[in-house]
């Protein structure tokens, strides 16, 4: 036994030298990225008794990291992105609408950056907690064939998906009341906690939507607003979206599924490691990842199954830079849809001034919704859920002047001093139109610190989504009005690449492996002990915010996981 | 403004760029240009300005750290700046009047400075940069330099820090008489 291990590590000792990864103790999953989707998995894994190794580029910050820094944050990150990516060892190469390239930094907007953390998006986001309509799981059978998108319908439906949906509210804990909302699907349990108290501005949005005859109701969020699962409350501070909540009431998997995890004693959770590649075997099977550590040593993981969750941009970029001889295109990349269809939402809305002060300073803000608009508007394919906007910072109202108020001087002042308080912004993600050449590449030249070849991003939106944002900005407009505005001006998205934060849609799920990458169990086609378990399996992106969708298809794929380990080992 | 300037020129950075500047990155000419830049995006009226609030010590911070990438560009815009100011008034910029100030910084925003200076960086990039960090400076954390004694928080009646608990000024919505609706 100790001459066994001396041996190891002798081996290990001078594959270091010439470079080669260090192999570890083999393990039966190895779970890349511990966000939305990673974490639910590794504790649904650990739970079956698989022994579960999870790994996380990223840190594991706490509700004590919570700087309140309006300029470094997830949100606003000009001065750097608070929960990573940092930008000294970070970079991608985006190529504009005109061909032109450029290499880009986590903090430029432009590189779509999803927080690098344990947890995730979900350690720092507004936790806005939407369950898809129906019909945003069957666009193609609504809508038919849209020109120049690759819309289509999910393998699965709303109703497969519902009870995962509900697993997700009780397990990782959602607050809010969703009655008035007559558009919803069926739910089989009604949400854990109830809804916030309401904001000014929640109040007199409501009177508004009603007069209008829209059906507003407080949106589900995945907040605690009272004590569960171990934590206390939301204290509405003005630092929620792009911020970790000081007193933990916001619900990530970092403060649930991934602590539950480790609990039980088999998981085991690698955080600042950076993977570099999926190690496969002549039979077309993964046996393992190989990822740098915190300084900088190459391991190679050694597993039965490997789980990919490291969001729509890094997940694509993992399995394309694990080229070898029997997937020299990478890996679930034979028909050539590994990295395409990026999507996002393109958020649009409108600002509106009122006539005496609405800001009341309580946060998270966001709190009334309508999904009247989400669908059968006329002449348009989809459409978005209308909600009043988070809580914005004084940094975010100087650069929203409306049309006619400079943006600079002597009267863009006068206008901060006079409106910040008087300002309510209504928005709304609208669903976008799949596009195949809106994708994620690996690049050719560029490589990150760990010399891995980054991510290369290029195409544009479909222009019905523009069609879309002016139609919901309208109707933003129209629902301020009624609420007594007295100007309006509109919010709308640009024609770039979409992505960002809700990125989505690059490791499509199918039945057909020539238009997939995955099946409705998130398995990729033709690696049976390989899977995607994050927003890049969505087909369609619903009208709405994808956490907890993310967190339901997780969790239904982890269970058809467990259910075919017990059957086979995943040992070809 | 002198108590000011001595105080922060004895820190260990200052002494690189000479007794008496208060900047760490800029020099003294280039911070008092740009801080009458500043003054111009927010000036001073019943509340303090950009130059009060401290925003060139706000960029001139993040110069040494996250902005590090956009020293040149600063040099570059700050002298093609005063040479606008000369080719259009005959004066480096902050010998100008107010108004005088404003015509060269619209020529700049609308791309109508000509010059040598603005062949590398285009006057309108430098002009969208510096309006961009004068509004972190002067609304952004005070933390980071700027935006001294919460100056445009206080101009906004943010309170600080509002926590509730732990606030020393009234939370503003007591007055609101909402229906509490906690759970039963």
């Amino acid at each position: 036994m100790t001459q066994v291990s001396q041996k190891e590590d002798l081996r290990n000792l001078s594959n270091l030298r010439i470079g080669k990864a260090m192999t570890l103790e083999r393990v039966n999953a190895v779970i890349v990225g511990a966000g939305a989707g990673g974490g639910i998995v590794a504790k649904e894994l650990a739970e079956a008794g698989l022994s579960v190794v999870l790994i996380e580029r990223g840190k594991w910050y706490t509700a004590s990291d919570c700087r309140k820094d309006d300029l470094r944050n997830q949100r606003t990150s000009v001065l750097g992105c608070a929960f990573g990516p940092d930008d000294d060892r970070n970079r991608r190469v985006l190529v504009d609408a005109d061909g032109q390239e450029r290499v880009v930094l986590p903090s430029d907007g432009a590189y779509n950056n999803d927080a690098a953390c344990v947890g995730g998006g979900t350690f720092s986001y507004g936790a806005m907690a939407w369950r898809y309509l129906e019909k945003d799981f069957r666009m193609r059978s609504t809508y038919g064939a849209v020109a120049s998108s690759t819309l289509d319908d999910w393998p699965l439906s709303y109703q497969d998906l519902e009870p995962y949906y509900t697993k997700a509210e009780w397990e990782i804990g959602v607050s809010g009341d969703d009655t008035n909302n007559i558009f919803k699907g069926a739910r089989s349990r009604p949400l854990p906690m109830p809804p916030l108290p309401p904001s000014r501005e929640h109040l007199i949005l409501k009177v508004a939507a009603e007069r209008l005859h829209l059906h507003p109701f407080d949106i589900p969020m995945l907040r605690n607003t009272v004590p569960y699962n171990g934590r206390g409350e939301c204290m509405r501070c003005r630092w929620c979206v792009g911020f970790a909540c000081e007193v933990d009431a916001k619900c990530g998997t970092h403060n649930t599924v991934i602590p539950r995890a480790l609990s039980i004693g088999n998981c085991t959770l690698r955080t600042e490691c950076v993977a570099r590649k999926i190690v496969t075997n002549d039979q077309g099977r993964v046996t393992g990842v190989e990822y740098f550590d915190e300084r900088g040593r190459l391991h190679e993981q050694p597993a039965d199954l490997v789980v990919v969750s490291a969001s729509a941009t890094e997940s694509p970029r993992l399995l394309l830079n694990s080229r070898s001889r029997l997937f020299p295109r990478g890996l679930g990349n034979r028909y050539d849809w590994v990295g395409r269809n990026l999507m996002g939402h393109a958020y649009a809305g409108a600002y509106g001034l009122m006539e005496s002060d609405t800001y009341d300073d309580l946060g998270p803000g966001a709190s009334i919704a309508a999904c009247d608009y989400n669908h059968g508007n006329p002449g348009l394919v989809g459409g978005a859920m209308l909600c009043n906007e988070f809580i914005r910072l004084p940094i975010h109202f100087a650069s929203l002047s409306p049309p006619g108020v400079p943006r600079w001087g002597a009267a863009h002042k006068d206008f901060m001093r006079k409106f910040f308080n008087r300002c309510i912004a209504v928005h709304g993600p609208v669903q976008e139109m799949p596009v195949f050449a809106a994708r994620v590449q690996v690049d050719p030249r560029v490589v990150d610190d760990w010399g891995i070849p980054v991510a290369r991003l290029s195409g544009a939106r479909h222009p019905q989504d523009l069609d879309v944002a002016n139609f919901i900005s309208g109707k933003a407009a129209a629902w301020l009005k009624e609420a007594g505005a007295t100007m309006t001006w509109p919010k709308l998205p640009g024609k770039g690449l979409s992505g960002g934060q809700h990125q989505a849609g690059t490791c499509r799920m199918g039945n057909d492996p020539k238009t997939s990458v995955v099946n409705r169990y998130c398995q990729v086609h033709d690696v049976a002990n390989l899977f995607v378990i994050d927003g890049s399996v969505h087909v369609t992106n619903g009208g709405f915010n994808p956490a907890l969708t993310i967190m339901a298809i997780a969790y239904m794929a982890a269970e058809h996981l467990v259910q075919t380990w017990k059957g086979t080992q995943m040992r070809g | 403004m002198q108590i000011t300037a001595v105080a922060t020129a004895a820190g260990p950075m200052a002494a690189c760029l000479g007794p008496g500047n208060p900047w760490r990155c800029l020099s003294e000419d280039e911070g008092r240009t740009l801080e009458a830049i500043c003054e111009r995006i927010i000036p001073a009226d019943q509340d303090p300005g950009a130059a009060w609030a401290g925003v060139v010590t706000f960029v001139d911070r993040q110069l040494m750290g996250p902005y590090r990438r956009l020293r040149k560009t600063y040099r570059l815009g700050i002298a093609g700046t005063n040479a606008t100011g000369l080719a259009m008034f005959g004066k480096p910029f902050v010998a100008l009047t107010s108004q005088q100030q404003d015509a060269v910084l619209q020529a700049m925003d609308k791309g109508q400075a000509r010059g040598e200076c603005w062949k590398q960086v285009s006057a309108k990039s430098f002009f969208d940069l510096v309006v961009g960090h004068t509004m972190q400076g002067f609304y952004g954390d005070p933390r980071h330099g700027g935006n001294r004694e919460r100056a445009s928080w206080k101009m906004l009646r943010l309170p600080y820090p509002p926590v509730r608990g732990r606030l020393p000024e009234k939370a503003s919505t007591d007055d609101a008489g909402f229906a509490e609706r906690r759970p039963a």
